[in-house]
Parts: C-alpha cells; structure tokens; sequence
C-alpha cells in the first residue's frame, strides 16, 4: 500500500489498538479531565503577572536622597546597542563631580537587553519591572528625566537581586570590596560622617 | 387552532430556537476548547461573554463582501444558500417530543437522510464557484467523504428499521421517526440494542458533518480555508452557521434513532401518572429530555474536535470502505438473524 517501505517505523499496533474507539475514550477522558484543571491564563488588565527581580522591563535611573546616583560616566550610552541613551553631563557644587544635567532614553529604540545596567559602575541605571507603558508620539517616546528617576526604595528588589547575582567573579581580576562600592563621592561623604 | 397555524407556530419557534441554539454552539465550542486548554475563552462580550455570538454576526455583517473576479458569481451566491436552507430543512421531520413536531411523514429518515446528503451541494458548489485551487480541493474532498460515509451510515439506519419494523404494531410508518422513537418506548433505546451500529453512526455523522477529526473539508492548515477560503463577509457567517446546524441536526438524529429520542428516563412510570394526560407537562417532559440528550451528542461533537487530530486523507478512505462499510454489514445481517430468531424461536 502506498510508498515502498513508508510504514517502516510505525508502531505495532495490538487488536484493541486497532479497534480506534477504546483509544478515543481514553483521549476524551484525557481532554474531558483538564476542562477541570486550573486555567493558566491571566485576566491581563485586571490581573496583572507576579513578576520576579529578574524581569527586565524599561531602564529607570536609581533616585537616592533625592538626587541621581547618576555620575554621566557615559559607559550606558556606550554599551547600549541601538543607541537609546543620550546625556549631557555637567558639574554641581557637591564635593561630587558630576551629574547628568539631561538624560533621555528613547522608549521606542530600547530592546531592553540591560546592558546599560551591566556596565554602570555606580548601579545608578536599572531595569525595572514597568513593561506597559505607551506614548501618542515620537517626541514622547523620548523619556527624560522626569520619567526616568525613581526612588531607591521601590527598586529594591532589582537592586538585591544584582547585588546578589551579577558579577560573581568580579574580585578575582581586581581587587573588589564591596565596602568600596559606596556610590559617588556624595555618599561617601555621608559615610564619613 | 387550526392545524396549519399550530405548526407555522412550532416551525417560527423551532427556527428561532435552533439559529440561536447554532450561534451558541460557536460560543460553546470557543468555551470548551478553551478549558480543554486550561484557558477561560471569550468573556469580554457580556457577562461570562455570553453576548460574543451576537458581536461575532455584527461583525461579520459589517465586513466587506468580496466575490472572486473569475468565479462564478451566481453560484458563489447561491452555495451558502443551499447549505443553509438544507441544514433546516433536516428539521422539519424531527420529532421534539409527543405531540411537537413540525410533520411527522411516512418517509422520515429517508428524508433526513437525504436532506443531510443534499449539503454536500453548498460545499461542493462553493468550492467550484470560487475559481480558488484550495477551495476546489476542499469542495471535491467533501463530496468523496460524504460518498464513503453515506453508505455506512445508510446500512447503520437500516439496523435501526428493523428493529423498528420488528417492535412497532403492524400497520405503522417503520420510517417515520416517531414510529421509531415510540418502537423504543416498547423495547428499550437502540443503542442497546444495536451498539455497534450506534458507533457506526456516529462516526459517520462526524464525517458528514465535515467536523474533526474529519474536517478535511476544511484543513486550515492544508487548504487555507477550505471551500470558504474565498468567502467573506455574511456568506462566510451561512457557511459558520450551517456547520453548526448540521451538528445540531446531527446530534438530533443520534438521539432519536439510537437514544430513545423525547423519552426520558423512567419514562413508564410517568406515562402512568397523572401529568401523562396534561398535554403541557407530557411536552415539556419530552422537550425537556430531548433538549438534554442533543445538547449532550453537540457537546460530544465540540469534546471530539478538541480531542483528536484530523485524519490524513487515505486514512478517512481507508476507514470509510476496509472497516466501516464491511462491519456495518456484518452488524446488519447479525441484527436480522437475531431479530428473526427472536421473534420465531423466543417470543
């Protein structure tokens, strides 16, 4: 029947096999018993997902006594691969050197890969759990910041969560300590006092 | 009343009934198969979605018509009609309890039967009409599927007759599906009688009701759409819907034929009582366990769909005439022999 040797590797199949209806009742009842299992499926607006700290969602920059722990070192804007980040550094009169007088992503070029928050020595930019927002126009999409800055308190999660698993071997090429890892110059006169 | 307003009123009530029956069926199908994945299904439209199949037909009103440029309008036009008016038909002979039916003739499987037999026009013909390749294959695999499944499903009615003709006092209508229905008041539903054939039956309505797993017919993932590949718009919604009528018409005929159709269970005692007599309650009653049982076989259609994948081609060839064909006419003689034996060498 058919193609020379198609039916090769099927199965053996015994008389009740065969009969096709003993095997379509077990389907049913196989179909029949997840009717009753628990749905999976979100009500989206209503429910909303439980997301972990390692959700990446859009970058915000990390707000801690109300100022940016931002020192506009540039490595974001370097590191980042479709070119959302772009800032203008400036100098302020805190013994800190410099602050990022603009900082704006652009929403609709982000992939939200975090390598912006890889490479920033200061943990100033994270990835937030934030994953729904929109905007009417490319001029919106723009986010300064205004939009970018959020306080430490709420970004806990992500920031436990990178203390605890990024850069395991970072003391083995240089001579890390944590206690070093204080956040500019600002916070370390804090330290200090 | 006058006979003739009575049933222009049960033919207005059924028509409504079963169009609203058909459209919930889509919204039924769309629940079942989204628990069956463990999903909620439409619940947007209306409370727990339940106004879904009345947004599904404005939508589907509201789009725009669009006739294949080398096609053949008139009979692009007229397939949806066909299937439609055919799916309808089926009901007229159909009995929904005691005393409502919509006629009662003396040829009622043979017209359901053939009712059913004349859809495979609307599908073959929009195929055709549609000047489409995949249309056409879907249209030609529908008519060799309705010519392999027919016979089957023909000798499996055929068991159900006899015994029938074996039952019921001489003298009456052995094809008419009242006579039947009554016939298994006197002995019992003939699905335990003629188990087999019930099997036989119901497979073969899968198969004419071009549903999975033997939607051939349709195969999106084969033949785009099938035979309403290129339709659109209110002609697609007939399509829809005669699919869904069909496999109410369907279930309807398993149920009168092999489950005891408006009989209930403990259907003796109550012919006993008093409610027996008042021809409203003897009508609910039989409405009542009608609806019951359709409703179960519709959901059992929906069940199936979502259980098993289709057939390929020459398996759906392969079943139809090496195993049904020969089972259904061993069960048929087997059927016969028992019935002669029983009425010449027990009764």
């Amino acid at each position: 029947m058919g193609i020379k040797g198609a039916d090769k590797g099927e199965r053996k199949l015994s008389f009740v096999n065969k009969l096709y209806f003993p095997e379509i009742f077990k389907g049913m009842a196989f179909s029949g018993s997840h009717m009753f299992r628990k749905q999976v499926t979100i009500s989206y607006p209503e429910q909303r997902p439980v997301l972990g700290p390692e959700f990446r969602g859009r970058p915000v920059l990390v707000k801690e006594l109300g100022q940016e722990r931002c020192v506009a070192c540039g490595l974001c804007a370097r590191a980042c691969p479709p070119l959302a980040i772009s800032m203008q550094a400036s100098e302020t009169e805190d013994p800190k050197e410099r602050f990022p007088e603009t900082f704006e992503i652009n929403m609709l070029r982000c992939i939200y890969c975090g390598f912006c928050e890889d490479v920033c020595p200061e943990e100033a930019i994270v990835m937030s759990s934030e994953y729904d927002y929109n905007f009417k126009t490319r001029e919106e999409a723009v986010y300064g910041k205004d939009k970018l800055l959020i306080d430490v308190a709420q970004l806990k999660p992500r920031l436990d969560f990178l203390a605890a698993k990024r850069n395991p071997d970072f003391g083995d090429t240089h001579d890390y300590d944590p206690k070093n890892n204080n956040h500019s110059v600002r916070d370390r006169k804090r330290l200090n006092a | 009343m006058s006979p003739l307003i009575t049933t222009l009123i049960i033919i207005g009530l059924a028509l409504f009934v079963i169009l609203t029956a058909a459209a919930y069926a889509v919204y039924f199908e769309r629940k079942i198969s989204a628990w069956i994945q463990q999903r909620p299904g439409p619940n947007r439209v209306g409370p727990l979605g339940l106004l879904q199949p009345l947004a599904d037909v404005i939508k589907l009103l509201l789009k725009e018509d669009i006739v294949p440029e080398a096609g053949d309008k008139l009979i692009h036009f007229l397939a949806p009609i066909i299937s439609v008016t055919v799916a309808l038909s089926a009901y007229a002979v159909i009995p929904f309890s005691q005393d409502v039916y919509i006629s009662d003739p003396n040829i009622g499987v043979l017209f359901i039967l053939a009712a059913t037999s004349i859809g495979v026009y609307g599908i073959t013909l929009a195929g055709w009409a549609s000047n489409s390749k995949y249309a056409l294959m879907g249209g030609m695999r529908s008519s060799a599927q309705m010519i392999s499944y027919e016979l089957s499903m023909g000798i499996s009615v055929v068991g159900v007759i006899l015994l029938t003709n074996a039952i019921a006092p001489d003298g009456s209508n052995y094809l008419s599906l009242k006579t039947i229905v009554e016939a298994q008041y006197h002995s019992a539903w003939f699905v335990f009688l003629n188990p087999i054939a019930m099997f036989i039956f119901i497979t073969c309505s899968f198969a004419e009701t071009n549903r999975a797993p033997f939607d051939l017919v349709e195969a999106e993932q084969e033949l785009v759409g099938g035979f309403h590949t290129e339709y659109s718009s209110m002609k697609f919604a007939l399509f829809f819907v005669a699919e869904y009528i069909n496999m109410l018409v369907a279930s309807m005929f398993i149920t009168t034929l092999f489950f005891g159709g408006y009989l209930g269970i403990g259907e003796s005692f109550f012919r006993e009582t008093e409610l027996w007599n008042s021809e409203i309650w003897r009508n609910l009653w039989g409405i009542s366990w009608f609806t019951l049982k359709t409703l179960f076989f519709a959901g059992v259609f929906i069940w199936i769909r979502w259980t098993l994948p289709r057939f390929k081609y020459n398996q759906l060839m392969d079943i139809g005439w090496k195993s049904f064909l020969p089972v259904s006419i061993v069960n048929l003689m087997l059927v016969a022999i028992g019935i002669y034996l029983y009425i010449n060498y027990i009764q």
